[in-house]
Formats: structure tokens, sequence, C-alpha cells
């Protein structure tokens, strides 16, 4: 019943090992084997195999890796950076890469670097990830020793330098041009667009491919392994495997690596080899499938498969790699109200809307929580809702500058379109009935 | 540097290796920043006069940057941040039934600091260790599954300086070392990457 695959895994399967994140393991698993492969083929066949198997970034737009590399402008200055601000809420995969296995990422950064022929390129690392940065930068030393990163590397005649550079706390950060801004000294503004990518303008400037950490680890094992056994797994455009960080109201919350579409949320949540289910055996109210920007899920959807054009046809998304569970005893104006309070702290405060419009809706959610609400408050959410994200519809239209606005209306939409009653009752009694 | 320098001669060592890194000074106002508060515990403003000088910036450029971000401090902290998420993988989870204890505990509110300076209380956002939930960190060191009972543990050790090793104080690089600056030169790259593109060029 439970279709809980064979399929490899890919990006964990060092895991096991309590030195993982070591070069002495790395290299007794395989290690840098895949950046060798990759230095004896051309810059163009590395990028054709990375653009055949349909690697859809892994942060949370889901945009495939090939085609973002192919869009870079030609210039003699280029550079790659890495996204490794993991910040959305209930995620927390990359961080798992991060300080489990460096090399894997490294590796996945030299396999990048040179397809692109990058001039040098910078690891963004989320500034609360204290011990990521730590193994990041040990490994990236150990990696210089052993002569797969720096001057000629492995005798290939190809250089590059890679920076380990942290943040400083700021979600923000996670959008990729906030992240140059934040990488080149300045506050993490995001810019506007167009351009769109930062492919045509990117760090100072230059042309600039920014990739997420979970993606560029994919790398050493698609080049050792071929374009083909990694579209053998999965579905449609959603490859290979994927790593889904599971929390909130399941037995055995973790960070589960499955293969794509071939596994469903229900798979997820409730194998024992996973989720392991509620607690409790309570009912699920609620889920939230990819990240707290995602439009919720009903028990009814538990069946669909984990593949990005089939959650976003449900009307959704994968988004970053989330899943949270929320059972039948959580109140959603709460739930709610903790996701807005987190969009308000948030939001970097260029665009009206964002920055006025998350305050007014905390403020509503809070009161309605705390039984001061009035039942015209519910139409009134949904009209500041509808001020952030016109027609509050998905995938959300956008007032604003980046991502962040349009996201906002998601968990209060889905609370009031699923669970009006729970609204209701709480202006009525005057308080929360779940205590 | 000057007998009134306020930060250390080590800590300009490392920010001059920092900027060395990066094509444009600036890229390394961030990662200075954690090093003055590695020093100070927070950004003292002698500290960002001196890093205003050591990227080429204005002090209020410095702090302009430095006030965007939750990690850098423009006011004292206690020696230890205690930061406990109540995001929603932790509030799930009890983060705020922990968070009453925590101030029951520590006999502050968050945000503010215990009278004899050792713990700074902050309720922060997901701090990427849901599947530990409800979490904290310390000086950004994570601890999961917290327990009411196990926080009271946790707090005894720091002010009893058992956790020393696992915890050091202030700074998110204070174990963040570069084993020596770039192995490559600009000139280097690009004579390659012309090189190279030159080739693909030929070839097409």
């Amino acid at each position: 019943m439970m279709a809980v695959t064979e399929a490899p895994r890919i990006v964990t399967g060092r895991l096991e090992y309590e030195d993982s994140h070591t070069l002495e393991r790395y290299l007794a698993t395989g290690g840098y084997e895949g950046l060798r492969k990759a230095l004896g083929m051309s810059p163009e066949e590395v990028a054709h195999e990375v653009d055949a198997v349909s690697l859809l970034g892994r942060g949370g737009a889901g945009f495939p890796a090939g085609r973002k590399w192919s869009m870079l402008r030609k210039a003699p200055t280029t550079y790659l950076v890495v996204n490794g601000d993991e910040s959305e809420p209930a995620t927390f995969k990359d961080h798992l890469l991060l300080e489990r296995d460096p090399h894997q990422l490294i590796e996945g950064v030299l396999i990048a670097a040179y397809a692109i022929q990058a001039s040098r390129a910078f690891i963004y690392v989320r500034g609360e990830f204290a011990l990521g940065l730590e193994r990041v930068q040990s490994a990236l030393n150990d990696a210089y020793g052993h002569g797969a990163v720096g001057r000629d590397i492995f005798g290939s005649g190809f250089s590059i330098d890679v920076v380990v550079h942290p943040g400083a706390g700021a979600y923000i950060c996670g959008e990729e041009t906030a992240l140059l801004e934040s990488l080149e000294g300045k506050r993490g503004f995001p810019r506007i667009k167009p351009p769109y990518f930062p492919a045509a303008i990117g760090l100072y400037g230059e042309p600039t491919v920014v990739n997420n950490v979970e993606t560029l680890s994919n790398l050493p094992w698609v080049i050792i392994n071929g374009s083909e056994a990694f579209t053998a797994l999965g579905a449609g455009r959603s490859t290979g495997t994927r790593l889904f960080a599971l929390a909130g109201h399941v037995r055995n919350p973790g960070v589960y690596e499955v293969e794509m579409v071939k596994t469903t949320f229900r798979d997820l949540i409730f194998s024992p080899e996973y989720g392991g289910g509620v607690p409790g055996d309570r009912d699920v109210k609620a889920i939230i499938p990819g990240g707290v920007s995602a439009p919720w899920f009903g028990p009814e959807q538990l069946d669909l498969p984990l593949g990005q054009d089939e959650v976003a046809e449900a009307g959704s998304m994968l988004g970053s790699g989330s899943i949270v569970v929320m059972d039948d005893t959580t109140c959603v104006v709460r739930a709610a109200w903790r996701i807005t309070r987190f969009f308000w702290r948030e939001s970097c405060g260029q665009c009206t809307p964002c920055r006025e419009g998350s305050g007014w809706l905390e403020k509503i959610l809070r009161r309605i929580e705390d039984g001061d609400g009035r039942e015209s408050d519910i139409d009134l959410l949904m009209d500041v809702c509808d001020n952030l994200a016109p027609g509050v519809s998905w995938p959300p239209q956008q007032t604003t500058i980046c991502v962040l606005g349009s996201s906002i209306p998601s968990s209060i939409a889905s609370g009031i379109r699923t669970f009006r009653d729970d609204f209701l009752v709480h202006v009525k009694e005057g308080g929360c009935p779940y205590g | 540097m000057t007998a009134t320098a306020h930060l250390s001669e080590e800590i300009v060592a490392r920010a001059r290796e920092l900027v060395g890194l990066y094509p444009h000074p600036r890229s390394a106002l961030i990662p200075i920043c954690h090093l003055a508060q590695e020093q100070d515990g927070w950004l003292r403003p002698e500290a960002i006069d001196e890093i205003a000088a050591l990227v080429g910036l204005t002090p209020a450029e410095v702090l302009g940057t430095a006030s965007f971000y939750e990690m850098l401090h423009t006011e004292p902290v206690g020696t230890y941040v205690i930061s406990v998420c109540t995001n929603i993988a932790c509030m799930l989870r009890g983060a705020y039934e922990l968070m009453d204890h925590v101030q029951d505990a520590l006999g502050v509110r968050a945000g503010a600091t215990t009278t004899d300076g050792m713990f700074t209380l902050e309720e922060t956002e997901c701090i990427a260790d849901c599947g530990r939930a409800p979490c904290l960190a310390v000086n950004h060191r994570f601890v999961g599954d917290v327990t009411p009972e196990s926080f009271d543990e946790l707090v005894d050790g720091l002010r009893a300086g058992r956790l020393a090793a696992d915890i050091p104080p202030h700074g998110t690089l204070a174990r963040v070392r570069r084993a020596g600056g770039l192995r490559v030169d600009d000139a280097t790259v690009r004579s390659e990457r012309e090189a190279a593109a030159a080739d693909a060029g030929g070839g097409a």
C-alpha cells in the first residue's frame, strides 16, 4: 500500500556515517570523482548533462538549473553564488546538508563553476548556522589541500577560488537579488525587476548564477551516474529525488529524501519509515505543503504525489521542500497569525503593501485570536490580502518588488476559505476555543 | 593602528584577510561586523568607526547596513543570547509554553537582558532545526527537543561554565578560519576564462 520506492539516496547517502562531513569519509565514498569526471569533459558537455536531467531548483521557485545556466550573459567576469540562506519557516534540509555533507556541496559548486566558467564562487551561508559555517569552511580548507579547489584543479588547467560568506539574520536574503545585495555588503533589499534574472545583471553588476544548496549537491551524482539514471527517477518534469523537511504534528519529524512524484504526501507523513503518522492517531486538519508561503491543503489532498507540477495544479506549491502537519487540535487563527507575524517581522520595508499590510494583518489576526475580533474582520483580512495579491489567487498576483508580499495571504486565505467557522467561533465566543 | 584602536590586532588582521577575499571591500562588511561582535558582543560605536575605515565607508553607512540584520546588535547584549523559536513548527510543539517557562526561569521578558548581564532572551524566527522542535539557540549553537527541565539544566550549565567548550561566547565566525587568502589571482582566472571562451568560439 505504501509507495515507498527503492530509489537511491542521492544527496543523503553519506549521512549514515557519523563523520560524513570529513574529507576522509568523503574520499572513501567516491568523493570528488564527479568533479574529476566533469573536468575531463568540456564545460558545454557538463552543462548539457545537467540541462538534460531537468534538475528543478530545490530552493523554492523550482526553476530548472540547466536553463538558469544557459541564460548567463557572456562576459569576461561571471560569478556563481550558492544560496545557503535557508530561512523559510519549517525548512531545514539545506541546514542538514551544510553541516553533514559540506564536501558534496563544494564538489557540486566546482562542477557548476566549471560548466559556466565562473570567475569566482561564493557560498552564502545563513549567519545563524554557526556549525554549518564551521563545517563548510573547514571542508573547503581541506579541499584546497586536496587540490580540488584553487589553482589548476587536479591538473586540469581549471582554476577557481571559492569564498564562504556568512549572512547576518534576514529571511529576505533568501530572495536571490536581496542575497546579492547582502553579499555586496548592503541591506538585503530585493532589486527591482527587470532584469528578472541575475544571469543578466548580478553580483557587482556582472552576470551571476544563483543556485540552491540542495540543487548543487545533486551534481556529483548526476555527473557520475549520468542523466539517464537521474531521469529514470521521478516523473514528468519532477525528476530525481528531493529532500522534504517534515515538521509539526508527526511522530518522527525530520528530513527525508524521497523519489519525486512516486511518493505522496500520505506516504511521507504516515509511512513508518518517514513521519510515522500523527501523534495520538489524531486526524489531519491541514498541511502546509511547501513552506509558509504556500496555500494549505486539507486531508483530501493527502494522496497527491510529491511532484512540482502535480502540486501546482492542485493550487499550491512544493516550494522550499517543507511540509508542516497540523492535527485537529490546531487553531488555524493562531497558525495564520504566527505565520503572518513572521512575514511582518521579516518584511524588508521597501514596498508599502507588504510593510504596512503585514502589520495590519498581524494585528487583526491577533485581536481575533484574543477574542476582541468582529465578524467584519474576516472580510477586512481578505480585503488587505487583496491589496497584497490582487484576487488572492494562486499563483498570486504581485504588488511588490519581490514575492514576500504576495506570499503573505496564503495562510490567511487558506484558513478563512477552509475553516471560516473557526474564525467565526473566535468572534462569537470572544476567545480561542482551542485554549 | 594607533594606541587608541578599539578592535584588537588579531581581529583587524582577520578583517584585512576578509577584505582581500572580495572584488569590492564592502562585501567584507557583514563578516567583519561578526568579528567585532566576537570581541565586544555587540557593535560598539568605536568598532563601527574602525569597520568603516576598513571597508571604505562612513560609520553611518556601516550602522545603516548593520541595523538591517537581526544578528548584528547595535545595543549591548548578555554573554549568552538565548533565541527561542516560536515559529509555526515549534509553536505546534509547545514553543509558547516553553517561552513562558524560559521567561519565568530567567526573570526577563523576550527582548531583555538579565541584570547580571549573563543572558539576553530573544523570541526568534525559525532557526531551521524543526526536526527537534521546540528548539532554541544559545549564541547560535542549536539545542533541540527542549523541555522546561532540559532548559533549566542548560542554564545551570552555562552559569557554571560547564558548556564553554560547546558554546563559545559571541560570534558566528568564532571558530571559522579560512586557511590563507585567495589561492588564484584574478588575472590568472581571467586569462584562463578568455582562453576558454576563445576555444569555444573557435569551435562554433
